[in-house]
């Protein structure tokens, strides 16, 4: 295959790899702005002790000297989950419930006072170096000539889409047709009604807390594996992107969510190879300025009809 | 049933409610009337609990609901509607009636993740219900479309079919009539009577249609800047002299 091609192509698979993750952190921002309209900028944080977790446990498991690989992935990856759940349930619990009914700034600045709360948390327990994160899933598919360019399609990779479709199709399918999905999707649409039809829309607004944080750790461990290492700024920078992510689609959409979160990926990868690696941030928020510019509703968000 | 006492509501230096008292038997219907502005809509909001009353009581069956969040207040049996439709609009009419069984189909996680047998079957009698009140209020057809491309006519009845599927003991309604056209408000007229004789359920109702409201009031309430002006059955609300100054002026 031609040169080019193959170069094109590696950048593309890097992108949707990087974007596949970011989706995954923006279906928590979109989830919980469609239903209560507040962005939760402690949920990069979320993500990142996600990755923590995933790599406490994929430790201990070796000191325990389990190492049959598929148990040790699944194990940390429904630990990660776990945790990562319980925080995000309790955040909601303790610094955004008190304080719902009043002014909509304040549970933003809550948000990032929680932010701040974690990360430090996660400083002190855990120090501020980097930690290498195993690569467990080794190997790859190579493609060109070996004395020229070539395309590396790693497990890696593969296991990241994987995992990826498998969450949004599960997610799909909940939102669609399971009793609770019914319930956060009557909640997002109109929450007072929802209270006066006798749903408890605290449990609503709790939940998707919940999946929104157990869909970051997923992406936390599968990024801290692919980068190689974490840090307790590890949640920063992708959040934001993420979030610029949920903008992009169309916040409150779901669907918009993972649609912004691999464009974004995508633009990335390709301003790094064709550009530099220096403007890969400023491709993607000056993509987002455009989108707000041009379609304030994002990709596919649908535009506030204010009714009369 | 419902027993409002010395409800009042203050915004700020505006009492919009003052001192209103008033008391509902079961499979009665009880109008609210009065001019625009009278503060019908607010006891409805404080009755509800969307508005937390600043002065008075209010119980429901022995409890006291001024003070009950609105969930509980629901849960309770009292289920109302708005002058405008609120559906959940981009849901279909199914959907909408079967979110409103949502705490009726009482689960745990356990439950709904590996649908045992008894989840099953309560989820099957939360869409037999829906399905029968679907049909009730003729919109069986139009089941699996979304709620906000219906009719204006076909959404006020969805409104008081997903009221109905919560199995409530009071209905509230405001204005159930607005918009409607003559057609459309005698099948309501009809409804509302058929709600209290067969299903006994007591409502309470604001509405601006005198027709309507004469035609199926078991008793009146007529309230005149937040003040309670006049009590009794539409024969004696017709010839109360206050009621009748209120509305067309004085000589």
């Amino acid at each position: 295959m031609h040169e080019q091609m193959l170069y094109f192509l590696q950048q593309l698979l890097n992108g949707l790899t990087v974007g596949s993750a970011y989706a995954l952190i923006a279906i928590g921002y979109t989830m919980v702005y469609g239903i209560i309209g507040m962005i939760n900028f402690a949920h990069g944080e979320i993500y990142m002790i996600g990755a923590y977790i995933a790599l406490i446990t994929i430790t201990g498991l070796a000191t325990l000297n389990i190492t049959f690989l598929p148990v040790v992935l699944v194990i940390a990856l429904v630990l990660a989950m776990i945790v990562s759940s319980a925080f995000g349930w309790s955040m909601e619990r303790v610094a955004y419930r008190p304080l719902r009914g009043g002014n909509r700034l304040n549970p933003l600045i809550s948000a990032i006072g929680v932010s701040y709360f974690l990360k430090n948390y996660v400083l002190l327990a855990q120090g501020s170096r980097d930690i290498g994160f195993p690569l467990l899933i080794k190997g790859s598919w190579t493609f060109g000539d070996p004395n020229g360019f070539e395309a590396n399609f790693s497990y890696m990779q593969l296991t990241i889409f994987i995992v990826t479709i498998v969450c949004m199709v599960a997610l799909t399918l909940f939102i669609s047709k399971s009793r609770l999905g019914r319930a956060c999707r009557a909640v997002a649409q109109d929450l007072k009604m929802a209270n006066l039809l006798g749903i408890d829309t605290h449990k609503i607004i709790a939940a998707t807390f919940v999946i929104g944080s157990a869909l970051a750790a997923v992406a936390g461990m599968l990024l801290g594996m692919y980068y190689g290492s974490i840090d307790p700024e590890f949640g920063f920078i992708a959040g934001l992107k993420a979030f610029t992510a949920a903008v992009l689609g169309g916040i409150g959409s779901i669907p918009g969510a993972m649609l912004g979160g691999i464009v974004l990926g995508v633009a990335e990868s390709f301003t790094s190879a064709y550009l530099s690696t220096d403007y890969k941030d400023v491709v993607s928020f000056l993509l987002l300025i455009l989108i707000l510019l041009f379609r304030p509703s994002g990709l596919l968000g649908k535009p506030e009809v204010e009714k009369i | 049933m419902l027993e409002v006492r010395d409800l009042s509501m203050r915004f700020g230096g505006l009492l919009a409610v003052d001192g209103v008292s008033l008391n509902l038997n079961e499979r009665e219907i009880f109008s609210i009337i009065g001019p625009n502005g009278a503060g019908k809509t607010t006891v409805f909001n404080c009755i509800s609990g969307f508005y937390r009353p600043t002065g008075g009581e209010i119980q429901f069956n022995g409890h006291a609901i001024h003070s009950m969040p609105d969930y509980r207040i629901a849960r309770l049996g009292m289920v109302r509607t708005f002058q405008h439709v609120r559906l959940f609009n981009r849901m279909t009419p199914l959907e909408n009636l079967m979110v409103a069984q949502h705490h009726q189909v009482n689960t745990n996680l356990f439950a709904g993740l590996f649908k045992t047998p008894s989840y099953r079957h309560r989820e099957q009698e939360a869409m037999d219900r829906a399905v029968y009140w679907l049909k009730k209020v003729n919109l069986l057809e139009l089941a699996n479309r979304e709620a906000g491309n219906l009719a204006y006519g076909q959404q006020r009845r969805l409104e008081i079919a997903r009221c109905m599927v919560t199995g409530p003991k009071l209905l509230m309604l405001d204005e159930p009539a607005a918009g409607l056209n003559p057609r459309e408000t005698r099948d309501l007229n009809e409804l509302i009577v058929s709600l209290k004789e067969d299903y006994n359920v007591a409502v309470l109702l604001i509405e601006h249609d005198m027709g309507l409201v004469m035609g199926i009031s078991d008793r009146i309430a007529v309230i005149n800047q937040g003040r309670p002006l006049a009590q009794g059955t539409p024969d004696e609300i017709r010839c109360n002299p206050d009621v009748i100054k209120a509305y067309l002026g004085e000589e």
